[in-house]
């Protein structure tokens, strides 16, 4: 049975007046209040939309920026711009992904308390090397500082 | 009801805003671009009004409608371009300058500058044993000419009034009283404006074009979607003078005939969007946007579209069908976006940094602009500064400027004091430029003859740790990743070239690869459908021709001469220093070291899967990276 909330979704489509043309905003929306896009919207936004459900899948697999699935708690989102590639930002993924065991292929943790992504180019690229954690910029990062970031980070979550 | 209804309206208004500004006869001017506020601007400025309160001295952080007396003004600006030392902080009227101002050093700022008059030399730029007090002293800015972003760090970057107060809608005043749809488009053609977001086509050939189309209703596209990794240019045309933008994208909405405009900017421009948010609103409240503008009976609306991380909308026709709601693939032109653009009707689309250059040729005239910068490539170009450069940032300079002055001049030069190796500029539909290039001038034409392009303006600086197989893998990654997937060149193409460089890179080269490379390289370019493939071989193209010897280097000597490339490196035991322990022998996994105790060890390099291990555990720091 689904016992999925439609009642926010509905907001969402209300506030967009529920135009296809808006699709993408409606996705953003959604994506903000959930973290990800649940499968269990698909058929109902495509329906209010009145556009088909491959139509609405297509938009929401082809931009990098949705995720079908869930996404940890807390987002690194590590800038490997050019800027930041030549002032060397890999050894930062590198190291936050080692710190979180985050096996090959896997961006999020399995208790879905970290995701760990690159971003193409957050526009910080002269404190290059950069990083976002949950939509705030760290600029000028070393390995060392990342870690020291999701440290802190896990001492608050034990803490809470 | 908006606030102003005639042009008599606007200029009293302009007034009011004006004598507001001249009460503030001092200024704390905190730099609010990304670079800064994510080094933490925003304390240091609640720091100072915080101070300020306490001190009891009169302030004003958003300017008062009614001046009365004389206030200290604290404005969170656009960015003041010295990204590197920010957060940035400028005291006006004597314009000193400070750098990497940290809230602590709030009081002594307050004490020292505002209330004793002297400036605070330890935070001044200090450059090569020089102290440079004043903003306008500072080598960065002496080459340069703010037009663009003209005035955008002395004003509140989320007031409408600001801008106006220094001179803002004077141009929309100007089409409205004096200029016919014709003259406007006349006159930006005449001026050989050249867009901004890589192309370099001419703005006024497209305006002209929609002009005429009879086809309505038609629209106005800014193409803010800037994702050229290393490039911020537009992010701060955006976040620091959005008035200047918008401004623009009104008077090519009246010239062309069109009552809407779409803005699509990149989601990763969180502070753009909400400042162009704000100053949207308060021009509809101003009644300088919307219905009937200024009483002339003419509308135009302005609508933000964010982006979903997808390079490829920065490409016309896919940008437009994002916006539509639609996925961003490109589609086979012509017909051109001028005639079947936006709902497939004329559509003028140019990028943020061509419509902030509107109203500054209005204003002054053709002429005037035809005066900046080489004819053929006339005006200003916002270029950011990134890489091994000291002095990273954005920065305006007039177009025909040497590459040199930019890097040495105003760039400082490079960091750690290194050599220049290359600089790639155009991002990933570019090239990258050398030595030989220094004094090469920077416009349209000059790099197109040498196989590079000004693109959005993006400019990364490489030293000699630079290794520039690596550096066209990075570029192919990027493309290969952000392929729409729709043809067949781009998509399997770019996925080809990919494998080849991950293969040189990793010391699997083989010597048939640089010819693969160049004819996958030429068959990509000339038969992809949009930008993005057409010129994604670009880099790998520009780093064969200027770097050849460093691929060879990678295919027939397994070395990576800039050592990047770890995959290349090699353990080597310095006999010297090796005492025979052992030690590393018994750590290796494969078992590649070998020696008898007490004498020198020896790595066997066919066997070493290069793990670091051995170089890790050895107490005598006998064991060195070779490349």
């Amino acid at each position: 049975m689904n016992t999925f909330d439609y009642q926010k979704i509905d907001e969402i489509l209300d506030k967009h007046q529920r135009s296809k043309q808006a699709v993408i905003a409606i996705l953003q929306d959604i994506q903000e209040t959930y973290n990800y896009l649940p499968e269990e919207i698909f058929p109902y936004v495509a329906q209010a939309l009145g556009i088909g459900q491959a139509r609405l899948y297509g938009v929401a697999t082809f931009y990098a920026d949705f995720s079908l699935e869930p996404k940890g708690k807390h987002i690194f989102r590590c800038c490997d711009g050019t800027a930041c590639h030549v002032r060397k930002s890999r050894p930062i993924l590198e190291r936050l992904r080692s710190e979180l065991a985050l096996k090959e292929g896997a961006t999020t943790t399995d208790d879905l308390q970290f995701t760990v992504e690159t971003v193409s180019c957050l526009g910080a690229c002269g404190l290059a090397p950069a990083l976002t954690l949950d939509g705030e910029m760290h600029p000028n990062m070393t390995p060392d500082k990342a870690a020291d970031l999701l440290h802190q980070l896990k001492k608050e979550e034990d803490h809470a | 009801m908006p606030e102003l209804h005639t042009i008599r309206d606007l200029d009293r208004f302009r007034e009011a805003c004006q004598k507001s500004l001249a009460s503030e006869t001092k200024k704390i001017l905190v730099c609010s671009g990304t670079g800064c506020l994510s080094c933490g601007a925003m304390d240091v400025h609640d720091t100072f009004t915080a101070l300020l309160k306490e001190k009891g001295l009169p302030f004003e952080v958003e300017m008062a409608k009614e001046p009365h007396g004389d206030v200290i003004g604290v404005k969170a600006t656009g960015c003041h371009g010295l990204c590197e030392l920010g957060p940035v902080v400028r005291i006006e009227p004597e314009g000193w300058m400070y750098t990497r101002v940290k809230p602590e050093d709030c009081d002594e700022i307050i004490e020292k500058s505002l209330l004793g008059g002297e400036p605070v030399t330890r935070l001044a730029v200090h450059q090569d044993g020089k102290v440079y007090e004043k903003r306008n002293d500072i080598p960065f800015y002496q080459k340069q000419t703010r037009l663009v972003y003209g005035d955008c760090d002395a004003i509140n970057s989320t007031s409408l009034r600001d801008y106006i107060a220094i001179g803002g809608f004077t141009a929309l005043k100007k089409v409205l009283s004096s200029m016919s749809q014709e003259d406007v488009v006349e006159e930006i053609d005449r001026s050989n404006l050249r867009g901004r977001g890589g192309g370099g086509f001419r703005a006024g050939v497209k305006w002209k074009s929609v002009l005429h189309q009879e086809e309505t209703p038609k629209y106005v596209v800014c193409n803010g979607d800037e994702g050229d990794p290393g490039a911020f240019m537009d992010q701060g045309v955006m976040e620091g003078i959005p008035g200047r933008m918008i401004e623009g994208m009104i008077i090519a909405g009246l010239a062309v005939g069109a009552e809407d405009g779409y803005i699509y900017v990149r989601a990763e421009y969180p502070t753009a969007v909400r400042r162009l948010g704000i100053i949207i609103r308060q021009a509809e409240e101003l009644g300088l946007l919307g219905d009937n503008i200024l009483g002339s009976g003419r509308n135009f609306h302005i609508h933000i579209n964010r982006g979903a991380g997808a390079f490829v909308c920065g490409e016309g026709s896919a940008l437009t069908a994002s916006i539509e709601g639609k996925r961003g693939m490109p589609r086979v032109k012509p017909p051109r976006t001028v005639e079947h653009g936006l709902f497939a009707k004329p559509t003028v689309l140019n990028n943020v940094e061509t419509y902030a250059n509107v109203p500054l040729i209005i204003e002054n005239g053709a002429d005037w602009y035809l005066g900046i910068g080489p004819a053929n490539s006339p005006g200003t170009k916002a270029f950011s500064l990134t890489g091994n450069i000291r002095n990273t940032g954005l920065i305006e300079v007039p177009m025909g400027i040497t590459l040199r002055e930019v890097i040495y001049d105003i760039g400082g030069g490079i960091r750690g004091g290194k050599d220049l190796k290359a600089v790639q500029i155009g991002g990933p539909s570019g090239g990258c430029l050398t030595k030989e290039d220094l004094d090469l001038p920077l416009d349209f034409d000059s790099l197109k003859k040498v196989g590079a392009i000004i693109g959005s303006g993006g400019l990364v600086v490489m030293d000699e740790d630079s290794c520039m197989v690596e550096v066209a893998r990075f570029f192919m990654h990027f493309t290969q990743n952000e392929s729409c997937g729709k043809c067949v060149p781009c998509r399997e193409g770019t996925k080809r070239m990919l494998e080849i460089l991950e293969r040189i890179t990793q010391g699997e080269g083989r010597e048939e690869d640089l010819a693969m490379l160049e004819e996958l390289a030429d068959t990509v370019s000339s038969t992809s459908l949009c930008g993005l493939g057409k010129t994604a071989p670009n880099p790998v193209k520009s780093t064969l021709n200027r770097f050849r010897d460093e691929y060879i280097a990678h295919i027939r000597d397994k070395r990576c001469p800039a050592g990047v490339c770890s995959k290349l490196k090699q353990f080597v035991i310095q006999p010297e220093k090796c005492k025979g322990c052992s030690r590393c022998a018994r750590q290796c996994p494969v078992s590649a070291i070998h020696g008898d105790p007490g004498h020198p060890f020896a790595i066997d390099q066919e066997a070493c899967i290069k793990c670091g291990s051995c170089k890790s555990v050895c107490a005598f720091d006998a064991i060195g990276e070779v490349f």
